[in-house]
């Protein structure tokens, strides 16, 4: 019984470290097919389209949307301090240090990671990556690549956008839901942010959440089964992965640079 | 692989936005200056600044003048304070520098006083007359402390 139950957690302990020296392995074979000529801007602008411009729509909805609660909730809360007027000191540390690259990741990966994992996993069900191999073209090169540097480069512009739509909502119920003075909205945000503090560790969160979403989405795509099933069980894991790593890369970089 | 002129269009109006984005949170919202902006860069001297935070206002009669660039400590071991005001502030050269509150919690500031020398400060003077923060737990304890000696001596 209890040898079982420890050789089961032991064979999950060394599953678990394979995986990660794979996904290390693939990593840097896109990292050196990312930097071998020729460059693929062709695909990477194709990607940065589906993966930037088509999320958007949703990332600009979202971060009105939790903007606007954010000044609901701090208003109802500094009210009864009388601390109104650090409503935009609120609202935008917490948007740039903490739920703008968050929230992006997570939208992210739910609307363009998936998308990406099935389709390298459809092409790997339908034998294209081997007919590209057949011509001597590599996968990794073409496909890979282009699609994971495409989520790297998106993922803080998307962060910064999502900011901006927030402390916009967060304006609309704090000035003009509330009847807080403008100014003071935008002073408190003003003098609360700094740039080298705030605004640089959030481009950097971004960034960090894009090369775990773009390497996690590429990864089990073309690592996924060679079936219907395998394809629908890789975009799973992709959501489900990504998902809980950014959340634990972000408690990792908050505690160790303070972002 | 076709050349779409449409959605290449559409790409770089993303991140123009994209870019644009960063920008406006990186200078607007987080004050970054490019190099020295020419703006006027003075030096003020504290005992103590209380709660003073980089980017808090710098401001004469009320009306904000600039902002506080960095905090450190001098060889003395008291407050140096860099100040950025706009370039083209004519500051006498015996104004004073005091650390006050806005209202009795708020934020802490850098409110200038205009002395009445005719000569200007230029960028890299430093402000010779400096009041300290009021620090409100020290003004009570030495309140307490002052009414129970005045008890004691009745």
């Amino acid at each position: 019984m209890i040898v079982d139950a420890i050789r089961h957690l032991g064979g999950y302990t060394s599953r678990f470290i394979d995986e990660l020296g794979r996904i290390a392995v693939f990593g840097s074979q896109t990292t050196v097919a990312a930097v071998t000529p020729p460059a693929r801007v062709r695909a990477f602008v194709d990607q940065v389209y589906n993966l930037g411009v088509l999320s958007l729509v949703i990332i600009c909805v979202s971060g009105l949307a939790v903007g606007m609660v954010l000044g609901l909730q701090g208003y109802n809360t500094l009210v009864r301090f009388g601390a109104e007027e650090s409503l935009g000191a609120v609202v935008g540390l917490s948007l740039i240090r903490e739920l703008g690259p968050v929230f992006t990741a997570l939208l992210t990966t739910g609307r363009a990671g998936s998308a990406t994992t099935a389709e390298i996993g459809t092409m790997v069900a339908t034998e294209q990556l081997d007919g590209l191999r057949m011509m001597s073209i590599s996968p990794i090169h073409l496909i890979v690549a282009p699609k994971a540097l495409a989520m790297i480069a998106v993922m803080p512009l998307l962060s910064a956008l999502f900011i901006v739509f927030g402390l916009a909502g967060g304006y609309v119920v704090g000035v003009w839901v509330m009847g807080l003075d403008g100014g003071t909205y935008v002073s408190s945000l003003e003098s609360a942010v700094v740039f080298s503090d705030d605004v640089l560790g959030s481009l950097l969160k971004a960034l960090v959440f894009g090369v775990l979403v773009g390497l996690i989405a590429t990864y089990r795509g073309y690592t996924s089964a060679p079936t219907s099933a395998g394809v629908s069980r890789a975009t799973t894991s992709t959501v489900v992965v990504a998902s809980v790593t950014v959340l634990i890369f972000d408690y990792f970089i908050t505690a160790l640079w303070g972002v | 692989m076709y050349r779409n002129a449409t959605r290449d269009f559409v790409v770089g109006l993303f991140v123009l936005a994209g870019l644009g984005a960063v920008a406006y949170l990186s200078f607007s919202v987080g004050g970054l200056s490019l190099g020295s902006n020419g703006g006027l860069q003075l030096y003020a001297t504290f005992d103590q600044i209380g709660g003073l935070k980089p980017r808090a206002k710098v401001e004469v009669s009320g009306v904000r003048v600039g902002e506080v660039e960095t905090i450190g400590l001098d060889k003395d071991l008291r407050a140096r304070v860099e100040l950025n005001l706009e370039k083209d502030l004519k500051l006498p050269i015996d104004s004073t520098a005091s650390i006050v509150t806005s209202g009795l919690l708020g934020d802490q500031y850098i409110s200038l006083q205009l002395g009445g020398e005719e000569d200007v400060l230029k960028s890299g003077e430093e402000i010779t007359f400096t009041e300290s923060a009021v620090i409100l737990e020290r003004l009570i304890g030495q309140f307490i402390h002052s009414t129970d000696v005045g008890e004691a001596e009745k």
